[in-house]
């Protein structure tokens, strides 16, 4: 267990470096005036000429050799100084805590939601596999997956917000604007898992070892509830995984759709406006986020399954 | 068995976490004493210099001189102001009795004091040279190093908002913006949404409704939608193709009010296809306007035939020299300028395709439209363009280093309400300027240029202004194409709706309520 964690430590440290330094590589490979695109994010298009660019470019030291500016970037992260942003001077942290934040909270809802939608549905189909009722939830999982999630959000908007009016179109501030993206997103989750977790109990359900559970004389709840259920759990808790991370990545189209602040479209506009700080930290804090996912998920299979606690001890002795 | 109780007791306590937060957090906001605006523009902090107008608009910091819609300069936190006989010195009457949102009382040392503060950062300020500032007891003395007509206009720009002195940090940076408007802040997140409340002590009149919240929303759609589900009173910045819809709405409005920005062509005019006013004039007469306003950006009647769109009135034509698409006479211009149209009808002289890049930038989307539709329209008199869609700065970077032969731009004229100081900024130099003309200088107007500044009567500067209009429409260093429109939708419970076109107001506290029946 203190190996794993040891072990994903130091996948944290590399990611932390690689993604900086790649970031910082990407952005200097981009092209357009630097100071020009810095320039047009703080004040505006309409503010922007040569003469403010080379302000910028002054304030900011962007005439210095690149890898000057490299090292500059890795001595401040050896120290946990992200910097400020270079478009709104801020904190990099300040502004991360406040998107990350926000799709923190909306990936967690999706994901809770999509799970309430997935096992069960999941496991119905599953012990009735290609009854009318399993056919029906393939047909609707590939109907709600073929779309994109910006088209089930807008549909979703177009029934309970402008129909039926319970909920607000778009905005944040309150849990009442959580609920739309959250739904959206889950629909879109669960339209896959709910296959995964059905394909899984599928094959779980005609098991040998389920078949010998029932054949010393468990009752089926008994044999389900302790044979086939953390069975089932474990690849469908690793695809989650998988997915929360994609969530937090991709949910952009959501966020612009409901105009809420998350991380995605945080990153977008600091990529047009050449925000370096706040690319790297972004990318940093996602890196490390996919890293604190897998490592959950390693530690919830490792407490299920009792064949990873005896690889280990085996292992150990 | 254990394991599997305390798996569900988790899992239960996640959900009721869950559960319960969604019912703490919920946002409990009274629509019927909030009105409630969403546009696209985003705002990153509370520094006037990057988002001051985000500010003036809501009405939580004021300046020293208000623009009125016409874009005429009316007394703001200043009584009045002065000229000195050698128009080098300027005294601006502070207004008495303003507070602040703090509850200090505005003195002419916080006007210095912001104004010091706006120098120190980019600023429009910096058009007016300022050698120095001072004050006296009641009054702004503000000393020029050059006679500067346009100094109030500047004044009334966002860069030059006043401030309580608490509003900065020791270094002058604003760290929690202070003003003097009718609205105080209540709440504001960065990039996304500000929340102001009425201001008790406000000086003036007023304002007539208790909340005002402004709320980013990136996507068209989304706001078209909120407009439509009576989620905000006031929409700004529709997309064409949400008009159609809301058009059809009783509990909607549609304002379409003219903006004082162009989208126009930047020549070259150096260059030796484009050197001659009759190619500059052809090239005009070979665009579709109107087919342009009608099908690319839908808005009927935004055709551009001169630089100054309605909203500048001053210096806008009522009958500009051009006025409609005449291909004949653009091929006999170019005919008589040396070009000649081989079998498939391309221009070619002395051996050489009349073929040049025309260079836009992805940041406004309809800036690549626009483009690939003047491509066609050039190409039927026989210019072959290729559309190269750039970064922005491409443009200014290829206006110094001399490269840049045409490019696609939106511009602002009201940046500041007068266009005096951006054409004396654009005519300083034959190398004009960034977003400008370029390689062009014309002495008769840098002459009319010179009289406007020294013209203290209205009458005459307006006359003065026309016939600058005139000399670009005849010119056409920069070729015009379309004129932005600001469209609005407006709640049917709004009463009073106000517009200013150089959206430095959005004139929230004259706004109330229609009371219900």
């Amino acid at each position: 267990m203190i190996k794993l964690l040891y072990r994903r430590l130091m996948q944290a440290i590399f990611v932390a470096w690689s993604v900086g330094s790649l970031t910082f590589l990407l952005m200097h490979l981009l092209p357009g005036d630097f100071a020009y695109r810095i320039a047009a994010g703080r004040y505006g298009y309409d503010h922007v000429t040569q003469a403010a660019a080379d302000a910028v470019r002054l304030e900011l030291g962007l005439d210095r050799p690149i890898w000057q500016q490299y090292f500059a970037w890795l001595g401040d992260l050896l120290q946990f100084n992200f910097g400020n942003s270079l478009v709104s001077g801020a904190p990099v942290l300040q502004e991360i805590d406040h998107q990350l934040g926000h799709s923190l909270q909306l990936a967690l809802y999706a994901v809770v939601i999509s799970l309430l939608i997935a096992v069960p549905v999941g496991i119905y189909c599953g012990k009735r596999a290609n009854s009318v009722a399993d056919r029906f939830g393939l047909f609707t999982s590939v109907m709600l997956r073929a779309q994109p999630v910006f088209v089930i959000g807008l549909l979703l908007v177009l029934t309970l917000a402008m129909n039926i009016g319970w909920l607000p179109v778009a905005g944040f501030g309150g849990s009442q604007y959580l609920i739309l993206p959250a739904i959206a997103l889950s629909l879109s989750l669960a339209a896959l898992s709910n296959r995964i977790i059905r394909n899984n109990t599928h094959q779980v359900m005609h098991s040998s070892y389920l078949q010998f559970a029932r054949l010393k004389g468990l009752s089926e709840q008994q044999a389900f509830d302790r044979h086939a259920a953390p069975n089932i759990a474990l690849p469908v808790i690793a695809f989650v995984g998988v997915q929360a991370v994609s969530l937090i990545e991709g949910i952009v189209m959501i966020e612009s759709l409901f105009s809420w602040p998350g991380i995605g479209h945080a990153l977008a506009h600091a990529i047009f406006g050449r925000d370096v700080p706040m690319i790297q930290a972004t990318a940093l804090m996602m890196g490390l986020l996919f890293v604190a996912i897998n490592t959950a998920v390693d530690v919830i299979g490792y407490l299920l399954d009792p064949r990873q606690r005896q690889e280990v001890e085996y292992a150990e002795v | 068995m254990k394991r599997k109780t305390s798996l569900r007791i988790a899992l239960l306590s996640l959900l009721s976490a869950m559960t319960a937060w969604l019912i703490l957090t919920f946002d409990a906001t009274d629509p019927a004493i909030t009105l409630s605006i969403g546009g696209p523009f985003e705002f990153t902090s509370q520094e006037p210099s990057k988002d001051g107008f985000i500010y003036t608009r809501m009405q939580v910091a004021e300046t020293l001189v208000k623009v009125e819609p016409d874009g005429t300069l009316t007394p703001g936190l200043a009584s009045h102001w002065q000229e000195s006989d050698d128009r080098l010195r300027w005294r601006f009457e502070l207004r008495e009795g303003v507070r602040f949102h703090d509850g200090t009382l505005m003195s002419a040392d916080s006007v210095v004091q912001s104004l010091r503060a706006a120098l120190t950062k980019p600023s429009m300020l910096h058009q007016a040279n300022i050698v120095a500032l001072s004050s006296d007891e009641e009054a702004l003395l503000l000393t020029l190093a050059h006679p500067y007509r346009s100094l109030p206009a500047l004044l009334a720009h966002y860069h030059s908002v006043i401030l309580a002195p608490n509003s900065y940090d020791p270094d002058g940076n604003v760290h929690q913006l202070i003003g003097s408007g009718p609205y105080q802040i209540h709440a504001v997140k960065p990039p996304h949404k500000l929340v102001t409340r009425r201001f008790g002590d406000y000086w003036g009149p007023k304002a007539e409704i208790e909340y005002a919240r402004y709320l980013t929303g990136h996507r068209a759609e989304s706001r078209a939608l909120q407009a439509q589900s009576n989620q905000a009173d006031l929409i700004y910045t529709l997309d064409p193709a949400s008009l159609e819809m809301l058009g059809r709405l009783q509990q909607v409005e549609i304002a379409s009010e003219s903006i004082p920005r162009t989208a126009m062509i930047k020549l070259n005019n150096g260059h030796p296809m484009l050197d001659t006013p009759e190619v500059r004039q052809a090239i005009s007469l070979a665009l579709d306007r109107t087919g342009m306003a009608e099908h690319v950006v839908r808005v009927p009647g935004s055709e551009a035939y001169q630089l100054f769109p309605p909203s500048l009135a001053a210096w806008h034509l009522a009958q500009p020299p051009q006025q409609q698409r005449d291909l004949a006479k653009a091929k006999a211009l170019l005919a008589d300028q040396g070009w000649q149209a081989d079998d498939e009808g391309l221009l070619w002289r002395d051996g050489v395709p009349f073929a040049l890049p025309l260079v836009t930038y992805a940041d406004r989307p309809e800036l690549t439209v626009i483009a690939t539709a003047i491509q066609a329209q050039l190409r039927e008199v026989g210019i072959q363009l290729t559309v190269v869609v750039d970064n922005s700065s491409a443009i200014p970077a290829g206006h110094h280093d001399g490269s840049l032969a045409m490019a696609l731009v939106a511009r602002n004229y009201g940046v500041i309400a007068d266009p005096l100081a951006v054409m004396l900024d654009d005519n300083a130099s034959h190398h004009g300027s960034d977003w400008g003309h370029m390689n062009w200088s014309d002495p008769a107007l840098n002459a009319l240029l010179d009289t406007m500044t020294q013209s203290r009567d209205a009458d005459e500067y307006h006359a003065l202004a026309q016939q600058a209009a005139l000399h670009y429409a005849e010119a056409m260093p920069v070729i015009p194409v379309v004129f932005y429109t600001q469209q609005i939708a407006i709640a049917q419970r709004l009463d009073n709706f106000q517009f200013d076109p150089f959206e430095l107001n959005y004139r929230l506290s004259e706004m109330r309520f229609t009371p219900h029946d």
